[in-house]
């Protein structure tokens, strides 16, 4: 029984046995036990967890419909402010953003408002409810490059504002980052992300795949040869990084992308698919982010044992701390302090080990963690069959390379003011193309400021 | 869905279709590549473009079976289609760009196609031929019955030599031979096109650097979206680290490291393998693939 402090603990898979399937590790609230967690929330006349969610969901709105259990209305309430509500509640960072700003959370727990925005998500999806799209056709073509998280949000509020909007992917499957990189584990494909797609797509969105923007068609030709008269680009971060250390060519290097779109997005996992997948026997996972986790959590289910390599210390893993502890549960080794300097490679070119040097911290670099410093002579080799490099990505030049006037930063990162417009007239841009590497939450913040944008753009037209 | 319209057997394991996908047609270059996807299941299949019709909006593919994907693609007949069909991808080739053809009309081309690859070498011939530049093509094959696109290539190209290493069809040996042999004859070359088997380019360099002809190769290593995004694809190219789908797929042939390339082109053989087995034997495989605990 949770009391003012406490949250209503929430069921997970048994992590011995989430460890051997790709099924989802959280099982969800039940109607009672969300019921009781919105009972937690204190209504406050000033809400700052509003405030802290990057699409301003009215969250005190919608648990108080919880609460009463008008389960629909508590939908609406949200639908009106993100189009991936499924989503959100599995994968935002909460802790950080609204359930960080929850009043609870200084003398306990805070209201689990991720896990509450999932049940009512969740419950609209079975009981077949669907966003509903009340506006007028205006006749305004838009196209929106990515079917991405901020691609999805900027083409659900410019629907829902009355623009005729088609999304383009360049991969067979819409989602993006959703379906490439996300876990089937923490973020199911059929179930959620082609369910919210779908949602979308009740909006009045248009979608068509397979179309790469700089190749297949240039943003110009949209704009000129399609009738296109606004363009939101979404196109992501997804160029990954490598060290550039000795044997990183080696058979059993992969980039986390790699490793994570084979299993999820070519679906090797599963029985009777055709994309094979190395399942190593020790794998060394480098980086400690939320891709590293993903990365780690999958080559464990895929039978391998699993060494998470980091340079800095636990308290700088940049991954959210619901996933480490998740990591750890399951069975994910982390090696800590250590960084590698060297892949060995067997006669063959393949993987047969790591070679790798602890770290200290020094002092704080110019992203204020302390910098990790290499003690001299510890280095040691670690036994492995299979290296994923999780370092990070960044946006893929060939959009920005083909369209004239499209100006990006030295890293590769398309130049945009905070409301989303580009160097270029007509064209906004926003998520992980405009900041590099983020998370789902951001981008979809960015795809709605840039909708509202697109919109103030046409009427000053 | 992406229908095949024309599907030919060239030789016993090579096949042609052409594929209605206008957005590929509509843009794409020789020296470009598509990606194939037959159905939910299947794998994303890079292939080089072999031919193009903007005004029919097709793509014609040439490729030839080698595990089991490419096994089931060859059992499409005209009217399936593939669930999916992505292009074009890759840059274009240096030799096919308009604003290049000054340069280029004053080149003595040479290209060197082994075996599947005349597909690729077919269209930048073609193109070459459009814009009034003479070509030498050099076809090798293991044997005559699988030297393929020979009317074709006789059409476009200025000077065609076929060499067979049996000798069962024009010049006996291979295509670094036949070149040798022209060479030793009398004729100059300062720029070869050397595209097909990663040991048959390997070669060609060796030989084509002794000679002093620049030569550019089109790599085509294991990849799976295609667009710059998983790194699979990634080779050696002198002392940088290049992404073929999205630097490539042509390079400078003397710069590339082929062995390291070869050894990573075998990094999924034994699984492509045991899949092929698999499906081929259907309901009665009961295990020898060494996956599937059926024998044990």
């Amino acid at each position: 029984m949770a009391d003012g402090f406490v949250r209503v603990p929430i069921s997970e898979q048994d992590p011995k046995v989430r460890a051997t399937n790709f099924e989802e590790v959280c099982l969800g609230y039940t109607e009672e036990e969300a019921v009781e967690e919105a009972g937690r929330c204190l209504n406050c006349k000033k809400p700052m967890c509003v405030a802290g969610c990057p699409v301003s969901i009215n969250i005190p709105a919608f648990i108080e419909q919880v609460k009463n259990r008008n389960f629909e209305k508590a939908y609406e309430i949200i639908s009106e402010s993100s189009a991936l509500p499924a989503v959100c509640g599995r994968v935002c960072p909460q802790e950080s953003q609204c359930e960080g700003k929850c009043i609870r959370g200084i003398k306990g727990e805070a209201v689990a408002i991720g896990k509450l925005e999932r049940f009512v998500a969740d419950w609209a999806r079975e009981n077949g409810i669907k966003p509903k799209n009340t506006s007028t056709p205006n006749g305004h073509k838009v196209a929106v490059i990515g079917s991405g998280p901020s691609g999805l949000t900027a083409a659900g509020d410019l629907a829902k504002l009355g623009y005729d909007v088609t999304v383009f992917e360049a991969l067979h499957e819409m989602g993006g980052v959703l379906v490439y990189g996300i876990p089937e584990f923490r973020l199911p494909k059929e179930k959620v992300v082609k369910a919210e797609v779908e949602n979308v797509k009740a909006l009045g969105v248009k979608f068509e795949k397979n179309v790469i923007i700089g190749r297949s068609i240039t943003i110009d030709e949209l704009m000129e040869k399609e009738g296109f008269e606004a363009v939101f680009i979404g196109s992501g971060a997804g160029l990954p990084m490598f060290m550039h250390i000795p044997g990183e060519q080696a058979n059993g290097v992969f980039s986390a992308n790699e490793y994570l779109t084979r299993n999820n997005l070519m679906k090797a996992f599963k029985e009777g698919y055709d994309t094979p997948i190395a399942r190593g026997k020790k794998v060394v996972v480098v980086g400690g982010g939320n891709v590293a986790m993903d990365a780690a959590r999958t080559a464990l289910r895929l039978g391998a044992e699993v060494h998470v390599v980091y340079r800095r210390s636990e308290q700088e893993l940049p991954a959210r701390a619901e996933e480490v502890h998740h990591a750890k549960e399951e069975g994910v080794i982390f090696d800590l302090l250590q960084n590698p300097t060297e892949i060995l490679v067997d006669e063959e070119g393949n993987v047969k080990g790591c070679k790798v040097i602890k770290m200290e911290l020094g002092e704080p670099d110019a992203s204020g963690r302390r910098r990790p410093v290499e003690i001299p002579g510890s280095e040691y080799e670690i036994d492995c069959d299979t290296v994923i490099m999780s370092l990070g990505t960044s946006p893929n030049p060939l959009i920005s390379s083909t369209t004239v006037g499209l100006d990006t930063n030295k890293k590769g990162c398309l130049i945009a003011t905070e409301q989303g417009a580009t160097t270029k007239e007509a064209v906004y841009a926003g998520g992980d193309a405009v900041t590099g590497a983020a998370t789902v939450i951001l981008a979809m913040g960015a795809g709605k400021t840039a909708a509202a944008a697109i919109d103030e753009y046409f009427k000053n037209r | 869905m992406y229908e095949i319209v024309k599907k030919e057997k060239l030789s016993d394991k090579i096949f042609l279709m052409v594929v209605k996908a206008h957005r590929v047609a509509d843009n794409c270059l020789p020296g470009q590549f598509i990606i194939a996807k037959i159905d939910e299941e299947g794998e994303r299949i890079p292939l080089t473009i072999c031919d193009y019709d903007r005004a029919e909006g097709t793509i014609t593919i040439v490729f030839q079976i080698v595990g089991a994907s490419t096994e089931r693609m060859a059992n499409l007949e005209v009217g399936d289609g593939f669930a999916d069909f992505v292009g074009p991808l890759g840059q274009p080739s240096e030799l096919c760009e308009e604003a290049n053809l000054e340069e280029t009309k004053k080149k003595s081309i040479v290209f060197i196609a082994g075996g599947v690859g005349t597909a690729p070498v077919y269209p930048q011939v073609k193109w070459l031929k459009e814009h009034g530049v003479d070509t030498t093509v050099i076809i090798g094959a293991r044997s005559k019955d699988i030297l393929f696109y020979e009317d074709e290539m006789r059409e476009v190209a200025t000077e065609l030599y076929l060499a067979t290493d049996d000798g069962s069809y024009g010049f006996h040996g291979n295509g670094c031979q036949q070149l040798q042999a022209l060479v030793d004859s009398g004729k100059k070359y300062d720029h070869c096109v050397a595209i097909g088997p990663m040991i048959m380019m390997k070669f060609v360099c060796l030989l084509t650097k002794e000679l002093g002809i620049p030569t550019v190769v089109s790599m085509n290593p294991i990849m799976v979206d295609g667009t710059g995004m998983c790194g699979a694809c990634r080779l050696m190219v002198g002392d940088e680290v290049k992404f073929a789908c999205v630097d490539g797929p042509e390079f400078d042939g003397h710069l590339v490291d082929f062995d390291q390339a070869m050894a990573r082109s075998k990094q999924y053989k034994t699984e492509e393998g045991r899949a092929l087995l698999k499906q081929q034997e259907g309901d009665t495989h009961h295990g020898g693939c060494g996956n599937c605990g059926g024998d044990k």
